[in-house]
């Protein structure tokens, strides 16, 4: 019933890491756009997947719907593309009837946070056995580039035309607070980092969250007068970002309006999975 | 062979116990009125056969999540009434296109929006054919009586299996509510279908093969990894716009179930043969109706009754072949009219056709169908 | 039994009417050789309001799992009383609690008066057991059940602890009704 021992490779990555092995021939080029964070997410997942030691079959990739969500359609494990924000309710579903399976969703901050928003918090609640990877770029891209939940005030978007007057989520503290036993943020700027934590993730007992911060330069960039998606990472990812092993040692001017990154979140309880088993394991016997 | 012992059953109960006999071993759902009786029955039963139950947080993600549990290789169940039914259409689409079995029990109360939760109705058979958008697919079975709402969701689940698709049980909270005697079926007793097996070498693996009419899926984790998604998709399940391909997957999925009406299909049939007026209805009204029939025929009135336990695909055949043979058929329904358009049109003008209707909470009684009968005696 | 035998369990939620339905039902079906169909009706609510439970009791098979022309209806409320007696038939049987009803309905039917939550507070001190007397009472007064059936039917029902009240409250039922008949 439980999770299969997932040995820590003892060697360290190949140089070149080779991306085919968990690639489905024939199903690129991918859909998205030049300058798109997605792609270095994608790279660093299956870096870190493959660190985990766990074999194809083992894996499950569920998304939902947006540009993040075609992710599963790339990747040769047991793949799933869902409804618009519903993948965590799929995942959900697949896990518990099959808790050996390593179920990772891949979403994106409209998919998790709003139209999925529920599904979002309860499954951390739950502390089910999932690994949440939010691809957050602040905008829908697949239907033209309209305000996210995660849209910065004063952003412009298609429906946002005289900058954006909510406030965004920050899907960290909403996890945090929702019962999520890993909370952690990464960017697509600092990839290496980015693979470090969603192996982590992956290898974490409970419901973890990863929180991954990439720039969409064809809708977010173009409306918001940025002028390359090297320039988005820069401000966006690189200055806008702080990990949180240095941000002790920094004033707090140098802190003050930027993200957390790293792993920001961290305990163990009990998962949901593992305290079904143990209710059947009583009751079976009882019966 | 000593009697089999009776147990008095409320209809609710009797769904859990023809969902655990079927096999299905996996429940998530979410508390409404009429229907909560079988999440807590589910939540008691299940652990216990090594099966689980969860409560999710909504309606949508109860759908979404017996969907999942059904690619991951077990029986699944969710069971709700009219709003939550309305919420799960979404889902139900995904399950028709991706043809995830899955079984949907709506215990029909009165609406429409949060209309009547105590009260019973018919008025989710419309919706129960074209709920979710896009042309899909439906089967809808519908029991009457509480030893039936047992053998009908053994044969939701059948069917559902069969022909890879959501199949819905639809029951008015009377029937869903009330408790009548009921024998459990011993192992074996009702045929119990599962889900065909995959044995081909997982790189000749294709979850939608167009070798078949109906494809045999692989649960997850098996070692055949594929993609399924809610998109327009090849056999080999990842997404297309190829004309072709969309057109002849969307026919096909109404194909497999067009195709085998015989098999999907079940009336019950009283008093018909020499009939020269019929009533067509389902479940607490049909009761209404047999009680109602057989008093006309103790008053010399050649009444019929004409059941449908299948009102998905609807029993088109039957309904015209009686429209050649009766004077009227009579349909009352616990809504404004909804069957009766079906029979209308089934009938092709041979035949009169008229509705009773009825939707204040209150049962259609006998009497009320036994004044029209006698109208046409 | 030529067709159809009617009960009605009518008072406010709460009171068990629903309970006592099952238990005729079971009686009539599980521990008896009839058949049997409860049905009820009640509010979104769990307590409070007019609640109905009915039972019909053939050696037929039922179709119709409600009531038609009533055989013998309770009414524990006056609100009870007043809303559903309607239906009971001609020569048919009105059981009141006398302590709750005042307003009397006319038909054609028996009214018998008694007062059955007091009796069920003063002979056993649970006001609680009011419904499985008023069991005892009706299967009395009807005959459509036997005492063995309905007692099993009861004990079946409660649990181990109150076992012995429960045999009691319905005793209390036979005895009661005998001094209405």
């Amino acid at each position: 019933m439980s999770a299969p021992a997932a040995p820590e490779k003892k060697e360290k990555i190949s140089v070149p890491f080779d991306y085919n092995k968990y690639l489905r021939p024939n199903k690129l080029p991918h859909i998205w756009c030049p300058g798109c964070g997605h792609g270095i997410v994608l790279k660093a997942m299956l870096r870190a997947i493959d660190k985990s030691g766990f074999s194809k079959d083992q894996i499950c990739v569920v998304s939902g719907i947006g540009c993040s969500s075609r992710t599963p359609g790339y990747v040769d494990f047991n793949t799933l593309h869902t409804l618009h924000g519903r993948a965590l309710s799929f995942a959900t579903g697949i896990k518990l009837a099959k808790p050996e399976l390593k179920v990772i969703v891949v979403t994106g901050d409209g998919d998790a946070l709003a139209i999925g928003g529920n599904h979002f918090i309860h499954t951390c609640r739950r502390n089910i056995d999932l690994t949440v990877l939010v691809f957050t770029n602040a905008i829908y891209g697949m239907t033209g580039g309209q305000y996210s939940p995660t849209t910065p005030m004063g952003s412009q978007a298609t429906t946002s035309r005289y900058g954006s007057i909510e406030k965004p989520f920050d899907a960290c503290e909403m996890a945090k607070a929702s019962g999520a036993s890993f909370v952690a943020r990464g960017t697509a700027y600092h990839t290496l980092e980015l693979e470090k934590t969603i192996h982590e993730a992956i290898m974490h007992k409970g419901t973890s969250v990863v929180d991954i911060i990439d720039a969409c330069p064809t809708y977010f960039g173009r409306m918001n007068k940025y002028k390359s998606a090297t320039h988005m990472m820069e401000v966006l990812e690189k200055d806008g970002t702080v990990s949180v092993k240095q941000v002790d040692k920094l004033p707090p001017e140098k802190v003050q309006g930027k993200f957390l990154r790293g792993v920001l979140h961290k305990d163990e309880r009990p998962e949901y999975c593992e305290q079904y088993a143990s209710l059947i394991m009583e009751k079976a016997k009882a019966k | 062979m000593a009697e089999k012992k009776k147990k008095l059953l409320q209809g609710n109960e009797a769904c859990v116990e023809g969902a655990l006999y079927a096999g299905c071993r996996f429940y998530a759902g979410y508390p409404i009125t009429p229907s909560t009786e079988i999440a807590e029955g589910m939540s008691v039963r299940l652990p216990k056969l090594g099966g689980k139950f969860i409560q999710m947080e909504d309606e949508i993600a109860s759908m979404a999540a017996i969907i999942g549990a059904s690619l991951a290789g077990l029986k699944t169940l969710t069971a709700t009434s009219g709003p939550g039914f309305s919420l799960k259409q979404e889902a139900i689409g995904y399950a028709c296109l991706a043809e995830i079995p899955c079984v949907v029990i709506n215990v029909m109360r009165g609406g429409p929006s949060t209309g009547y939760p105590t009260g019973p109705s018919q008025a989710d058979i419309m919706q129960a054919k074209w709920g979710t958008h896009g042309d899909h697919p439906a089967i809808s079975v519908t029991p009457a009586y509480v030893q039936e709402i047992l053998t009908e969701t053994v044969r939701a689940f059948n069917l559902a299996e069969k022909y890879r698709t959501p199949v819905v049980v639809l029951y008015d909270e009377i029937v869903g509510h009330m408790r009548e005697p009921i024998t459990m079926p011993a192992p074996g007793e009702i045929e119990v279908v599962d889900r065909a097996k995959v044995t081909c070498k997982p790189e000749e693996y294709f979850p939608y093969d167009d070798k078949y009419e109906v494809a045999p899926l692989a649960p997850f984790g098996t070692g055949y990894r594929f993609h399924v998604t809610g998109l327009n998709h090849k056999q080999d399940g990842f997404p297309t716009n190829d004309p072709k391909i969309i057109r002849e997957n969307n026919e096909r999925i109404m194909r497999k179930i067009e195709n085998h009406k015989e098999d999907i299909w079940k009336n019950e049939e009283t008093f018909l043969d020499d009939a020269e007026v019929a009533v067509f209805t389902i479940g607490s009204t049909a009761r209404s109706a047999r009680y109602a029939v057989n008093e006309a025929r103790k008053a010399g009135i050649k009444a019929g009754l004409l059941r449908p336990l299948t009102i998905w695909p609807f029993p088109d055949r039957a309904v015209a072949e009686l429209a050649k043979k009766v004077k009227a058929i009579i349909v009352p329904e616990l809504n404004l009219g909804q069957m009766v358009l079906e029979v209308e049109r089934c009938s092709r003008g041979a035949t009169k056709v008229e509705g009773i209707h009825r939707v204040d909470g209150e049962p259609i009684t006998p009497a009320q169908i036994l004044e029209v009968i006698r109208k046409y005696k | 039994m030529s067709s159809r035998y009617e009960i009605r369990f009518s008072g406010s939620g709460g009171q068990g009417m629903i309970l006592a339905g099952i238990i005729m039902a079971e009686a009539a079906a599980i521990y008896g050789d009839k058949n049997a169909v409860q049905s009820q009706s009640y509010g979104p609510e769990s307590r409070g309001g007019a609640s109905k439970a009915e039972v019909i009791i053939s050696s037929q098979p039922i179709d119709y799992p409600k009531a038609t022309a009533i055989d013998c209806m309770l009414a524990m409320t006056q609100e009870a009383c007043t809303k559903y007696h309607k239906d009971i038939k001609e020569g048919g049987i009105l059981l009141v609690d006398s302590d709750e009803v005042k307003e009397f309905p006319q038909g054609k039917f028996r009214l018998l008066k008694f007062p059955i939550i007091n009796t069920a507070r003063e002979e056993l001190g649970k006001t609680i057991v009011a419904n499985i007397i008023s069991l005892g009472m009706i299967a009395e007064l009807t005959g459509v059940v036997t005492h063995e059936a309905i007692e099993k039917a009861v004990l079946s029902r409660v649990p181990p602890a109150f076992l012995e009240l429960n045999k009691k409250a319905l005793q209390i039922g036979f005895e009661k009704a005998k001094t209405l008949k």
